[in-house]
């Protein structure tokens, strides 16, 4: 009998602790599918985050570091320049990359630096229980914007994509959602060109997934798909916003 | 073998090279920034790295993602860069990685001054970071003794899996000495803890110091601790110094201890029997040795460039059973050995 459908070799076949309907899980599954297309498994070092895929040392079957919260880009510039024949890819959510961590990704991307950053933005602190973050929604009801952020008091979320596609570094800056199949083959299509890059030292490269927190919108599973597409991707439009060939 | 004339710090990033040190993560600061701008010219011609980093936070994470592939790293800075360092310090530890910090201690708090100070050494050997842990704390005295200490605290950092510091200060690392380095030296230790690559021959390497279960966390804090004894019972270091007849005998380290030696030959030219105990290493520290060589002092003095840090680990190490007075200048004054006499006949009630 053909086998259709399987759990990725470098996905570890134990239960993962994400909430029933969260995202996250895709976005591990393909980057395992990509790590697995490309062989690559032995030879490449994750980076986790602090938030709910700190655990992720646990699931990706590739040697894998926890980076202090936010640090990441950091850690895997470390990585990478001490062993640059390695693949390193950092996983972060959005408090994680896009606040406490913005200096460090800013600059691990305008140095060039040759690693591949999977951003997942759920417009959330998910694993602190549903505080506001960078990429929070005006309005959106978190639990420190009970009334919905008002930018005149929280300022205004953070497009990582396009603020990082001005450096010169960025090889790849690409936005992706993971709410509906066609979108689940584009962001794996973008994640496979990631790791590309990184084979062909074409510099940094950034996939940003929208992902949902069904657990601290406040949503059911279906309802957080909608949610998805009917307010994060008009705020954060889907698309490539550098592709370019990095001039060092 | 041939010796050379160099300033502290730059020999001190030739010393870290020779022994092996692949990758320095840096950010320019005074009184350190020789030791950056060295690596920088040396360090990539000789197959290693050197990256100037966007902050400190940044530069000791990258320490820890390059000791996490096995490599021996390094990172320097002075006093408040050491601060913002912090955090990364206790991941490593946590995570059981070794690697070599370098502190060129200027004068705090805050922005504080340039001028040499040994006002870190509580957080250098009691806080620096949270939680549990140690760091092996390094005080060298003399440009020869930061080469040999950089190469002594790559080994014992490789040996313990553990962040080793050395405490030096703006006159060590700005002073000119003739130095002798040793042979050059490779990559001694097997690390198969490290994440750089499983080739698909070996379960993957998890670097980590997060443990979600409270018991498993204090499981493996208690196991570090036992490394951390086996320390204590075999590391301590300290240079004494005419202490066999003193009465009166100086404890100081690092530059200052310098100007105590100073300050015991001229007492010693005026008959007071004076003495010196320079602790090598502030963590562990040598109690052991202070007590034993105090035995028959009637009075010990603690000298430092702080307000008084060390004091209550002396105090500790005679078991509060002997007069302990402190001298110090601080905020970047460096004590005169005249200072230092004055204040050892004072303890003498000699006029
Ligand atoms: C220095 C530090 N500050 C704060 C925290 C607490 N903290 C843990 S996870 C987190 C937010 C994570 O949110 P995000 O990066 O969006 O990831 P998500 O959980 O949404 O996937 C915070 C603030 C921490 N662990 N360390
Ligand atoms: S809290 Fe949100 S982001 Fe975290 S696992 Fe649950 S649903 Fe996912
Ligand atoms: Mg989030």
């Amino acid at each position: 009998m053909a086998v259709v459908f399987e759990r990725p070799k470098s996905l570890a076949d134990i239960r993962l602790h994400y909430c029933p309907g969260c995202t996250h899980g895709i976005i591990h599954r393909l980057v395992c599918e990509v790590i697995d297309e490309m062989g690559i498994e032995g030879d490449t070092v994750g980076v986790c985050p602090v938030g709910c895929s700190v655990f992720a040392y646990n699931y990706f079957n590739c040697d894998m570091i926890e980076a202090p919260h936010g640090r990441a880009p950091a850690v895997a510039t470390g990585v990478k320049r001490a062993q640059p024949d390695k693949f390193v890819f950092t996983y972060q959510g959005d408090g994680d990359l896009a606040a406490i961590g913005t200096c460090e990704t800013v600059h691990a991307a305008t140095r060039g630096e040759n690693i591949v950053v999977i951003f997942v933005n759920n417009t959330i602190y998910g694993m602190t229980g549903g505080q506001m973050a960078p990429t929070t929604l005006p309005g959106q009801v978190s639990t420190t914007t009970p009334f919905g952020r008002d930018p005149k008091l929280a300022g205004f979320p953070v497009r990582v994509c396009e603020m990082l596609s001005t450096l010169d570094g960025v090889a790849l800056a690409q936005r992706v959602a993971v709410d509906s199949v066609p979108h689940i083959r584009e962001a794996k299509k973008a994640i496979r060109k990631a790791f590309e890059n990184q084979r062909d030292k074409k510099g940094f490269s950034i996939v940003e997934v929208l992902s949902t927190c069904p657990t601290n919108w406040g949503l059911s599973p279906v309802d957080a798909i909608k949610r998805l597409q009917d307010e994060m991707i008009p705020y954060y439009p889907l698309g490539v916003y550098a592709d370019k060939e990095v001039k060092f | 073998m041939e010796k050379k004339l160099m300033k502290g710090n730059e020999a001190l990033a030739e010393a870290a090279i020779r022994c092996g040190c692949k990758c320095f993560f840096g950010y320019p600061i005074t009184p350190q920034t020789e030791l950056s701008e060295y690596m920088a010219k040396r360090m990539n011609a000789s197959g290693g790295v050197f990256l100037q980093a966007e902050s400190e936070i940044a530069a000791i994470n990258m320490v820890l993602g390059a000791a996490s592939t096995g490599v021996r790293a390094m990172t320097s800075s002075s006093s408040p860069g050491i601060s913002l360092k912090s955090e990364g310090i206790s991941y490593i530890a946590g995570s059981d990685l070794p690697c070599v910090i370098i502190n060129v201690q200027r004068g705090g708090p805050g922005l504080g001054g340039i001028q040499p100070s040994q006002a870190d050494y509580w957080q250098a050997t009691k806080g620096l970071g949270h939680g549990d842990f140690h760091v092996l704390v390094f005080a060298p005295s003399s440009v020869q003794e930061v080469v040999d200490m950089v190469s002594y605290a790559f080994d014992m950092a490789d040996k313990y899996r553990m962040p080793a510091m050395l405490l030096s200060d703006g006159l060590l690392g700005q002073m000119m000495e003739p130095v002798v380095f040793p042979e050059q030296k490779s990559e001694a230790i097997e690390k198969p803890w490290a994440a750089n690559g499983h080739k698909n021959e070996r379960k993957h390497n998890i670097i980590n110091s997060l443990y979600i279960e409270a018991t498993d966390l204090e499981n493996t804090v208690v196991e570090r601790y036992k490394k951390y004894d086996e320390i204590k019972a075999t590391l301590p270091d300290a240079e004494t110094y005419m202490t066999d007849d003193a009465e009166y005998i100086i404890t100081a380290y690092g530059a200052t201890a310098r100007v105590c030696k100073s300050a015991v030959n001229l007492a010693r030219a005026e008959g007071i029997k004076a003495g010196l105990i320079r602790p090598k290493t502030l963590w562990p520290f040598p109690s052991e040795i202070i007590k034993n060589a105090t035995e028959n002092a009637k009075a010990i003095l603690c000298v430092e460039m702080s307000t008084g840090q060390m004091v209550d680990d002396v105090k500790l190490a005679v078991e509060c059973k002997k007069n302990v007075e402190f001298f110090g200048r601080t905020g970047g004054v460096i004590p005169t050995p005249a200072e230092v006499l004055a204040q050892i006949k004072k303890l003498g009630g000699i006029e």
